[in-house]
């Protein structure tokens, strides 16, 4: 009776257990997050220095909100992950890029703007934050339809 | 059902390029449909690049990345054959991956 008990709580725990485990994390509170202030206070971000060595490469002015390329790029050693957020959209945090030793602090990929906003990459190296700002002019928004 | 997945790993200059594709609707949950309903969310959530079996790069991303989105990372190293393998999950419980060797 206890084996078949014990069998049976074992294989229940195994049920709960693996689609737990298959969910990878997302930070619900950081991507819900409508101010770029509050996004960053989610992911336990404070104050980021301004760093020459967090390179942003997007167009000065993006035609099409939908589909705005960006290309970005940590130069600082030891960086760790890459954060994008675009303060005024409707939820300013775009994505979080973590990096383990065998690659390299770069992504390319491309992005929805609602309107003209300031495009903002921190850079997480050695514990510490960096950040680098950029203007990316709108003619046409991304989010509605 | 996931619709399909592109990609391409190139040796370059001390690094390999990974380029990946994903066909996904990425909604918004803001866009209204023709008849003025509202279009649920559905987008990509958790993104991961393994080479040869070991993460390279864990992603969260949100509703904001394009339609179709299109990815390029830049791994270490890396030699012609070795394996790249991409996945991703979205926030509806679908998921798709695909995997190719540096070319």
């Amino acid at each position: 009776m206890n084996r078949i008990r014990r069998a049976l709580v074992a294989a229940l725990v195994i049920c709960i257990a693996r689609p737990l485990a298959a969910l990878a994390a997302w930070n619900k509170d950081a991507f819900g997050a409508k101010t770029a202030g509050d996004a960053l206070k989610s992911l336990g971000i404070g104050n980021a220095a301004p760093s020459k060595e967090v390179t942003i490469d997007a167009p000065e002015i993006a035609e099409n909100g939908a589909v705005v390329p960006i290309e970005i790029t940590s130069n600082l050693p030891g960086t760790t992950a890459l954060i994008v957020v675009i303060d005024n959209n409707p939820f300013p945090l775009i994505a979080r890029f973590d990096f383990k030793e065998n690659a390299l602090p770069f992504v390319k990929v491309n992005v929805k703007m609602g309107e003209t906003s300031e495009v903002r990459v921190i850079a997480e190296a050695g514990g510490k934050h960096y950040v680098a700002t950029r203007e990316v002019k709108v003619t046409i928004g991304g989010c509605g339809g | 059902m996931a619709g399909p997945m592109k990609m391409r790993a190139t040796l370059g200059q001390g690094f390999t390029e990974v380029r990946v594709l994903m066909t996904h609707p990425m909604e918004t949950g803001q866009r209204k449909d023709s008849d003025g309903k509202l279009v649920p969310m559905h987008f990509i959530q958790n993104l991961t690049v393994k080479l040869n079996g070991k993460t390279v790069v864990d992603a969260q991303i949100s509703q904001a990345v394009s339609r179709n989105p299109v990815f390029s990372f830049r791994l270490k190293g890396g030699a012609k054959g070795d394996k790249i393998e991409v996945a991703w999950l979205d926030n509806q419980g679908d998921s798709n991956s695909t995997e190719s060797a540096v070319a």
